[in-house]
């Protein structure tokens, strides 16, 4: 038996309007502070896995970094709203100017490695994602160096202020979510989006059809950046404080996982992934480890265990599932074409064995 | 001037080190394309393995004697079998289903198993650093005003003889000539009879093997090791492969060499804070203005 649904559900768009709606439900069916700020946490996080999905997912670039566009993006809106330099931009104003930092920076480091092979871009990113924080770290006197720099602005609209609660700052990322997935939506079907797509199938043929592979693994790249700046304003203004602990390889890893658990390259996937990863984080874990604690197993914390459960996740969907657990249809085949060569090759070596008999 | 002889002995030392994990990256690289993330952490299980059978034998300070050889003996091979081992369950769990996949994919694997790896080694030894007994005694060297430490004269002289047996082997024997052969082209190897799986198989114990020797020498050097230990050293000695020309046997020893020299300088003429940023931007710029390494061979794109 199958499900109909209304007809106005059968479009991706009355699909998304209902997530939406459904979004915008959550925070006042829980009524739980705790979970409308585990939402807005989690938002920045769908946001950050959307904008590494238009590298990894769309344009087929590893980019193991991601985390430094983020850190660049938050300390971007930290310097220039913060006492800091006694600067105070305004907030609306800001989102743009720190996504746009983030994007110049993600073409500088791109301009001189896109022209790479794909795995020396990924040790490249790595190696970025490394020394940003780091350099962040450094840089003291500028950056508070360990300490970060903390009593960021808050947004304000008119004469309201968003305060210390969590409720307005979901809001925020929600709208921003719903301008990232409309942005990332139709660059995917736009020229650009396609040749990205070609040049992840094949970057020889893409280039040979006429593509400028470089400029446009640039804007995917500068894209990417653009989205990571947007959160990080979100993430830092919510949390009044940036530090450089936030941005380590952890976080890139982190948001690669969202991306490889629930599809690479398909947004409701990049979604879907992202949530489950944050919600394991802040619930399953913790809440499993009370569980067993209650059987007795009081030394375990399964909190701890959490970056082995990326690797783990990691390693097992590449080997079983590499399209993710909500893939697109184009990346599933691209994914399978060697299976595919391999049932060929089999088929062929049976015919083969059975004429030479 | 003193100071920067010091140095260069400082560095030819810590380079031995990176040299030795870098002819892992560069043989695996050379084999199957595949930067293997999960290497430098095999590095450092290195230094856990070998702190292991220290343990096992006895050992918790300076050795004198012909017992200092057998246990350096003892305690450096147990590391590069269990090391090589470690690295051959890699290639088969993670890498082999993966092998005509796209690129992407054992990529991803890669950095998945050095997660697995990392954490593996936390539940171990926990989150921090653990000491490493003084094994080697220390009547330094002293030439002038430059002091050379035993244990520097030990990490130069095995990196060079590993390499030279490497070498040896890769060139003058029938296993190192199927090495060969695989890399230069799979299929046609396998219709020459070459086993191929056995053969790459071959690739990752040896690459992990050595890196289970710098996982020892390392212990020694530093006293101390950690669970992340191996996320920075194997970026350097990858950028050290990627110098001296990724898939060149001596390239990466080069490679190794000029980057410990590097870390050396900056360390003291710059700050330490800064080191991985100084060999992180040798890396870029390695690979904008000469991408084929030092010592390596432009390939054309294959298609």
């Amino acid at each position: 038996m199958t499900v109909r649904l209304p007809a106005p559900l059968r479009t991706p768009i009355g699909q998304a309007a209902l997530a939406f709606a459904v979004a915008i439900a959550l925070p006042f069916i829980g009524h739980n502070g705790g979970f409308t700020n585990f939402l807005a946490d989690a938002g920045a996080f769908v946001l950050l896995a959307l904008g590494l999905n238009i590298v990894v997912g769309f344009a087929g670039l590893l980019d193991l970094g991601y985390a430094a566009f983020f850190a660049i993006g938050s300390y971007a809106f930290a310097m220039l709203a913060s006492p800091q330099f006694g600067i105070h931009l305004p907030f609306w104003v800001l989102l743009f100017v720190a996504s746009g930092i983030a994007a110049v920076f993600g073409i500088l480091l791109g301009a001189p490695t896109l022209r790479l092979r794909g795995d020396y871009l990924a040790i490249v990113t790595l190696g970025f994602g490394e020394i940003v924080p780091q350099t962040f770290l450094n840089l003291a006197q500028w950056t508070g160096g360990p300490n970060g720099i903390g009593s960021l602005d808050q947004p304000t609209i008119g004469s309201y202020k968003f305060g210390f609660d969590a409720l307005p700052y979901y809001f925020m990322v929600l709208g921003l979510i719903a301008l990232a997935v409309w942005l990332a939506n139709n660059m995917r079907a736009s020229r650009l989006g396609r040749a990205w797509m070609a040049i992840r199938e094949d970057e020889l043929a893409a280039a040979h059809m006429g593509i400028n592979t470089t400029a446009t693994k640039l804007a995917a790249f500068a894209m990417g950046a653009s989205f990571s700046g947007l959160a990080g304003c979100a993430l830092a203004s919510k949390l009044q404080l940036v530090s450089p602990d936030q941005f380590g390889f952890n976080v890139s890893v982190f948001i690669l996982a969202m991306l490889v658990l629930g599809g690479m390259g398909n947004i409701p996937g990049v979604i879907v992934g992202s949530l489950i990863l944050s919600a394991l984080e802040r619930f399953i874990l913790p809440q499993g480890t009370n569980f067993l604690h209650g059987l007795g197993f009081t030394s375990v914390d399964l909190s701890n265990s959490r970056f082995l459960i990326y690797g783990v996740i990691l390693v097992m969907m590449m080997l079983f599932r590499p399209e993710g657990l909500i893939p697109s249809r184009q990346r599933k085949a691209e994914l399978h074409a060697a299976d595919d060569d391999a049932t060929v090759a089999a088929h062929e070596q049976t015919l083969y064995t059975e004429a030479v008999r | 001037m003193d100071v920067f002889l010091q140095q260069l002995i400082n560095g030819l030392s810590l380079g031995g080190i990176y040299a030795l994990i870098a002819l892992g990256y560069t043989m695996v690289y050379g084999i199957i394309e595949l930067i293997n993330f999960a290497h430098g952490d095999v590095y450092t299980l290195g230094t856990f393995f070998s702190l292991a059978i220290l343990t096992l034998l006895g050992v918790t300070g300076v050795v004198t004697g012909p017992a200092l050889i057998l246990v350096v003996a003892v305690t450096i091979i147990g590391a590069m079998i269990l090391c090589g081992l470690t690295g051959v369950i890699i290639e088969r769990l993670a890498y082999r289903r993966l092998r005509n996949a796209p690129k992407l994919a054992p990529l991803i694997t890669a950095i998945g198993m050095s997660f697995i790896l990392e954490n593996l080694m936390l539940y171990w030894r926990g989150p921090s650093p653990v000491s490493f007994p003084a094994v080697i005694p220390n009547p330094d060297v002293v030439l002038g005003s430059v002091t050379i430490q035993t244990k520097q004269i030990m990490v130069i002289v095995l990196a060079i003889v590993l390499m030279l047996v490497l070498q040896v082997f890769v060139y003058n024997t029938k296993l190192g000539k199927a090495m060969r052969a695989t890399a230069q082209d799979k299929d046609a190897a396998q219709l020459m009879g070459i086993n191929i799986n056995t053969t790459i198989a071959l690739t990752f114990l040896i690459g992990s093997a050595l890196a289970g020797a710098a996982g020892f020498v390392s212990g020694v050097y530093y006293g101390s090791t950690w669970f992340l230990n191996g996320f920075a050293a194997g970026l350097k000695a990858f950028t050290a492969a990627v110098l001296g020309g990724i898939g060149n046997l001596a390239g990466a020893m080069l490679g190794g060499f000029l980057i410990g020299l590097t870390e050396a300088m900056t360390t003291q003429f710059i700050s330490d804070q800064w080191s991985n940023v100084v060999v992180f931007t040798v890396l870029v710029l390695v690979l904008i203005f000469r991408p084929s390494g030092l010592l390596g061979e432009s390939l054309p794109n294959k298609v």
